[in-house]
């Protein structure tokens, strides 16, 4: 390898990024409205939870599970009738999403000590927010429960439990999805960029240009990566800092630790992205796969939806997904300010990537067709 | 042969010369329909549980063996206190029950790991729920509509098909014409005596009849593979999906004929469709989560309404007059895209 002919290379990538309308735009749009955007709207926190009340009790506690339920964080009421058929109704107009049904002589049979049962129906098309809100309104109902025995003045068994919520004592949802967000921000940069910019060339034909000069696969593969890299860099260190700024939120772990873990994933990305570059032969056909690539990698490497949540042979082919390790340790630096040495696993699986995507790059990149 | 149909059948071999393409935009649908119908699910059914007891009697036995049979635990066995926190910090857990005895009985503490809260709120809710036991005397009986399985992947089949449509359509339509102006064969098109109205209708009449073809393949797998319920409403579900396959099309029109380079045209329908598609159309987040601003936003984005009709039909299967609204709005996007982009197009 010539160095004197890799930094020329260099030189013209630059100049071309440069004089390119969009590259540097996204640049600092891109880590922006990630970083600012996406945690506004990245919460799978059940709150809203309408509650369809059909009482066939009207009693001084039927009427006081409705209030308390109103009143509380995640709940709140969407109408009161006698019948189901209003109740279901306002579900399929997507209104409510739990029905509660109070049956006839509720407080009578209550007061006389037997343990009348409510009927709560949950809306399962999203069965998430179903089951959660079903859970959340018959706890309701046990502590409205609770508070009119003990007003009656008969003893209760206050079995509560403590809760400890460790690393994360606000439960604030964005406290988890922004480390997790910097993975976005390299899989655009160091994944996308350069193979639409390998192709681009192929498409215009100043590959050809490039394969009957006497610079080497690995040089020209590397002219094309290494600003991309720093780049990747660029925008992970904005992103951080916006963290920082706007969210109050910085690594508990190892700064080195996470530009580490940041350079080893921008290879994996841009092997990965090379590889796939010199396998298309137009542009269409080489962002048709990354996209694909791309859902695959944001929806099943735990970034948005719970890996544990996953059947188990997914969460088998999770762990043939980089980002996956990747997000693992941001989660772990940021959070719970895991010591490196118990991350090894993590960095050795980045390791391998990159090594593999690296090697298949190179061996793909042919100078001849 | 009529101008109109020698067009067309240019376009025809356009799309079915580069079969590699065409296996690609087949191929994707299928994977992504597939892999995240069955692997996508944000309900919480494996919270790995660890029980640190400093007491051994009747009651933490029966504690454990609840946790240790319930589904919606792996119970990963007995530890020492000052062990418990170390597994809770490496990640190996997510949530630990301690167990302690004073005078009153066993006193029981649930730590979670909260760094993610979705998580952390599920699993406290159950814990609590198994520790305190005795069901009988449980304040209501829960039950669910719809979906009683509760797979969500049912939940999710809209979503994918509302993301599939919009990337796939709009890139195809954009691109096909941008890649005519980067030739310069579009000039050639435009001096042609050809009336510019039939050079759009002879681009979008092909991509049309694929995307139909991607949209049977979808629904094939959703009513067999994923095992949505099928009914009447399917034919309702297929005109609604027409028309959004139409406005996405319209909608690739339009990108192109704003840029002038496949790469623009590709960059502008990343930046347009894939973040925004993911994270505002209600897909994953639920949009009454959002502040208020980025609600609006939302509602300028198609794929909400397609989403949402999908799940009352195709889910629900609630009769059509439910999906007026969404309907109605899909139509009018339709009409608004296409009719600025012939406008635009035609004023060259």
């Amino acid at each position: 390898m010539n160095l004197r002919i890799l930094t020329a290379l260099l030189r013209k990538e630059l100049i071309s990024i440069k004089r390119n309308a969009l590259v540097p735009k996204i640049i600092f749009i891109l880590p922006i409205m990630t970083m600012l955007v996406i945690p506004l709207v990245a919460t799978l926190d059940v709150k809203h939870v309408g509650i369809a009340v059909v009482d066939n009790d009207h009693s001084e506690l039927s009427l006081r599970i409705i209030s308390d339920i109103d009143h509380s964080d995640y709940l709140g009421i969407t109408g009161v009738s006698t019948t189901m058929d209003d109740a279901l109704r306002q579900i399929e107009l997507g209104v409510a999403d739990v029905i509660l049904c109070i049956p006839a002589d509720y407080e009578k049979n209550f007061t006389k000590g037997e343990h009348p049962q409510a009927a709560i129906e949950a809306n399962g098309v999203n069965a998430t927010k179903g089951t959660l809100g079903a859970q959340y309104t018959a706890q309701s109902l046990a502590q409205t429960q609770r508070l009119y025995l003990a007003e009656m003045g008969r003893s209760v068994n206050t079995g509560s439990i403590s809760v400890v919520n460790m690393y994360n004592p606000t439960l604030n949802f964005r406290n988890y999805m922004i480390p997790a967000l910097i993975v976005i921000l390299l899989i655009i940069i160091c994944g996308f960029l350069p193979t639409l910019n390998l192709v681009g060339e192929k498409e215009s034909g100043t590959i050809e240009a490039m394969n009957v000069t006497p610079v080497g696969r690995l040089t020209f593969v590397l002219s094309k990566l290494i600003p991309y890299w720093a780049i990747g860099l660029i925008v992970v260190s904005i992103g951080m800092l916006i963290g920082w700024s706007v969210y109050g939120l910085r690594p508990e772990g190892n700064v080195a630790g996470f530009y580490l873990a940041a350079l080893l994933f921008s290879f994996v990305m841009s092997g990965f992205g090379v590889l796939v570059a010199n396998k298309s032969d137009t542009m269409l056909q080489s962002i048709f796969v990354m996209f694909a690539v791309i859902m695959v990698f944001q929806l099943m490497s735990g970034l948005f939806t719970p890996i544990a949540s996953m059947p188990k042979w997914a969460q088998y082919f999770t762990l043939a997904i980089p980002p996956r390790y990747f997000i693992e340790i941001m989660r772990a630096l940021y959070l719970r300010g895991t010591p490196l040495s118990e991350l090894t696993t993590q960095y050795l699986a980045l390791f391998g990537f990159a090594t593999l995507f690296f090697i298949g790059a190179a061996v793909s990149y042919r100078k001849r067709n | 042969m009529t101008i109109f149909e020698a067009l067309l059948k240019k376009e025809a071999l356009h799309i079915v010369r580069d079969m590699r393409t065409m296996l690609i935009i087949f191929f994707i649908p299928i994977v992504l329909l597939l892999l995240f119908g069955f692997a996508i699910s944000t309900e919480v059914n494996c919270v790995r549980v660890m029980i640190a007891s400093e007491v051994h009697n009747d009651e933490t036995r029966a504690i454990t063996e609840r946790i240790r049979i319930n589904p919606y635990f792996q119970f990963q066995g007995l530890v020492t206190p000052s062990n418990a926190d170390r597994q809770l910090r490496k990640g190996k857990t997510d949530a630990i029950v301690y167990l302690r005895s004073d005078d009153q009985g066993t006193k029981s503490e649930i730590v979670v790991d909260a760094s993610n809260t979705t998580i952390a709120q599920a699993s406290t809710l159950y814990l609590q729920n198994v520790i305190s036991g005795n069901s009988a005397s449980s304040p209501a009986i829960i039950s669910t509509l719809y979906n009683p399985q509760l797979r969500s992947s049912y939940n999710f089949v809209p979503g994918i098909m509302g993301m599939i449509f919009i990337l796939i359509c709009a890139m195809m339509t954009s691109v096909s014409i941008v890649s005519e102006k980067e030739n310069g064969t579009m000039d050639l098109l435009l001096v042609s005596p050809v009336r510019p109205a039939s050079i759009i209708i002879g681009k979008l009449v092909p991509y049309f009849i694929l995307s139909s073809g991607i949209l049977a393949i979808i629904l094939l797998l959703s009513y067999t593979a994923l095992g949505l319920p099928v009914s009447a409403s399917i034919f309702n579900v297929i005109w609604v999906s027409v028309v959004y396959i139409l406005l996405s099309i319209s909608i690739g029109l339009l990108i192109s004929t704003i840029v002038d380079t496949q790469l623009s045209a590709l960059m502008v329908s990343a930046i347009l469709f894939m973040l925004p598609v993911l994270m505002l159309s209600g897909m994953i987040f639920p949009i009454d989560n959002m502040p208020k601003a980025l609600q609006c936003v939302s509602a300028i984005v198609p794929a909400r309404w397609y989403i949402s009709a999908m799940r009352k039909l195709m889910i629900e299967q609630l009769p059509a007059h439910y999906v007026a609204k969404e309907v109605i709005i899909l139509v009018g996007m339709t009409v608004g895209v296409l009719g600025v982009a012939i406008k635009k197009f035609t004023s060259r």
